[in-house]
């Protein structure tokens, strides 16, 4: 019977807020989500859906990175969220200047954002997947952090350049490329000369980002740590 | 009831129209009275805002004719005493008073016509009467259960203008707060699949019109042509929740939209049941090959 099959996918549910869809859906989802993105940039539920439509074949590859990696591969067993109920964010800001919690904290005061906003995934249908697309979400304000990039139009571009690069997931790809046509031409200037070179070598030189587990780092300077990964100093 | 024992289309037994027992049917889950209702409420809460933009995209403008034939099938005179239940956004009853305004408009110019060897002063006595009755003493009552939608309603009668006439009402199709034999038609557009207790809200019409007054049900229904039907199911459930989520950010709502289509009694059961309520010459007429139906009966 074709509505009990409806109703058993109904329930198919494999973590909290997954939608199971069929493949049909997930295209037409992309190609909406796509277009809604770029005609309504406000609207960032669209880029969280498009990552998690075109991720089928990048996030594997991730959660594969992260397996094979000793401290990726504990934060894959362990789950930490970063999530301002779980942060101590007085003690974080106590550290001192230079170090990742400080730095990241500052962060999160001067561009007036909170890492509650991340949108919990819906559409990808592995519960692991999810929890790998979750982090990547929840690590993004940690990349602007190392990166040292503001929240503004051109610093978000300049992330998504590196992220792209990093993690290969079409929707990094597609905001990178298609980010800049809202910037003016003295931004892209700056960003096609100095910035965008500068994130993809960090990008390509740098180890797996998902695979720090940057809550049990928040005391290293965040130079230090740059260095680990193979981050290049901004410029 | 007898809904439980009609023949099915595929849905499963127990979730057929009526409840049975404590539980019923939200879309495609199971859940009591009390939960169905409010689901149904945070729904239309939900979608509210973005209801006409939604309307339009998923039936691609289409439902805008289906409510005007709605209307022209009602075919309202001035003087009409109109109840529009769950007429949330006020589609129907802004129509409905478009239509008795042309009508109006119509008669007066007939009148003036017939007056022709009048005095300046009496055309302009007459003129000055019929006036201030541009709607020839129709009322509309729009009524809805839920709060945010009659809100967008009241928003959208501002915006476009419309005030005489109009009212705004919150209330239950399943009782509503109205004498008896007060109105001289009953609609409900795209509304009584979403009532819980579609018998009780039938006996209210019933009881809320005039002797003499008609019930009007615009409603999606069954498409009995097998290929049609497989593509309508297609675009219902690929489709739809799609737009959803892209258009207003809300999956779920659109979800639970096509899967209470489906779960809607089909023209000839909802023409038993208006009939059971005690409606005489109940009739139906598809539109779009049974996509939609308007189901008709009087009060005698």
């Amino acid at each position: 019977e074709e509505e009990e099959v409806e109703e058993e996918e109904a329930w198919h549910q494999l973590y909290p807020g997954h939608i199971p869809t069929s493949p049909l859906q997930k295209a037409l989802l992309a190609a909406g989500s796509a277009v809604m993105a770029l005609y309504d940039p406000y609207r960032h539920d669209m880029v969280a859906v498009l990552g998690e439509t075109t991720g089928c074949l990048a996030l594997p590859n991730l959660r594969d990175k992260m397996k094979h990696h000793p401290e990726g591969y504990r934060i894959l067993q362990e789950r930490p969220r970063i999530r301002l109920s779980t942060l101590d964010m007085a003690r974080l800001g106590d550290l001192p200047d230079g170090s990742l919690g400080r730095e990241y904290v500052r962060f999160l005061e001067v561009n007036k954002v909170s890492p509650d906003t991340r949108m919990p995934p819906k559409f990808v249908d592995d519960e692991e997947l999810a929890y790998v697309i979750q982090r990547y979400r929840e690590v993004h304000d940690l990349m602007h952090t190392l990166l040292g990039m503001p929240t503004n139009m051109l610093g978000e571009v300049v992330v998504k350049w590196f992220e792209a690069v990093q993690t290969g997931l079409p929707m990094c790809v597609l905001g990178a490329a298609f980010g800049p046509v809202r910037l003016s031409a003295r931004k892209l200037q700056v960003l096609a000369t100095e910035l965008v070179p500068w994130a993809i070598r960090s990008g390509l030189n740098a180890s797996c980002v998902l695979n720090i587990y940057y809550e049990q780092r928040w005391e290293q300077p965040v130079e230090s740590l740059r260095e680990e990964i193979g981050i290049f100093p901004p410029p | 009831g007898r809904a439980l024992l009609s023949p099915l289309r595929g849905a499963p037994r127990a979730l057929r129209g009526l409840a049975a027992g404590p539980e019923m049917h939200f879309g495609f889950q199971r859940v009591t009275e009390e939960e169905r209702r409010e689901k149904i409420y945070q729904v239309f809460e939900s979608v509210a805002k973005r209801y006409d933009v939604m309307n339009d995209s998923m039936t691609l403008g289409i439902h805008r004719v289906w409510k005007d034939i709605l209307v022209h099938k009602m075919n309202p005179s001035p003087g009409t005493l109109l109840l529009d239940v769950a007429g949330g956004t006020g589609d129907i009853a802004f129509r409905f008073i478009n239509y008795v305004r042309s009508v109006r408009e119509r008669q007066l110019q007939r009148k003036l016509k017939q007056h022709q060897n009048l005095s300046w002063q009496e055309i302009f006595e007459n003129y000055q009467e019929d006036k201030f009755n541009s709607l020839g003493d129709s009322q509309v009552v729009v009524c809805d259960i839920n709060r945010e939608m009659l809100k967008v309603g009241k928003q959208k009668a501002q915006h476009l203008g419309y005030s005489e006439g109009l009212s705004w009402v919150l209330g239950n199709a399943e009782e509503l707060p109205f004498d008896d034999d007060k109105f001289d038609v009953y609609t409900i557009a795209f509304g009584i699949r979403n009532v819980t207790r579609i018998d009780l809200a039938l006996q209210e019409a019933y009881r809320v019109l005039k002797p003499g007054g008609r019930f009007l049900c615009l409603e999606f229904s069954h498409v009995s042509n097998p290929l049609l039907s497989r593509l309508y199911d297609l675009y219902s459930f690929q489709v739809i929740p799609v737009l959803g989520e892209v258009i207003a950010g809300d999956w779920k709502s659109y979800q639970y939209l096509v899967e209470s289509i489906r779960q809607f009694p089909p023209q000839e059961e909802l023409k038993a049941m208006i009939e059971d309520a005690g409606f005489f010459k109940v009739d139906y007429e598809n539109l779009n090959f049974g996509i939609v139906a308007i189901h008709s009966g009087f009060k005698l």
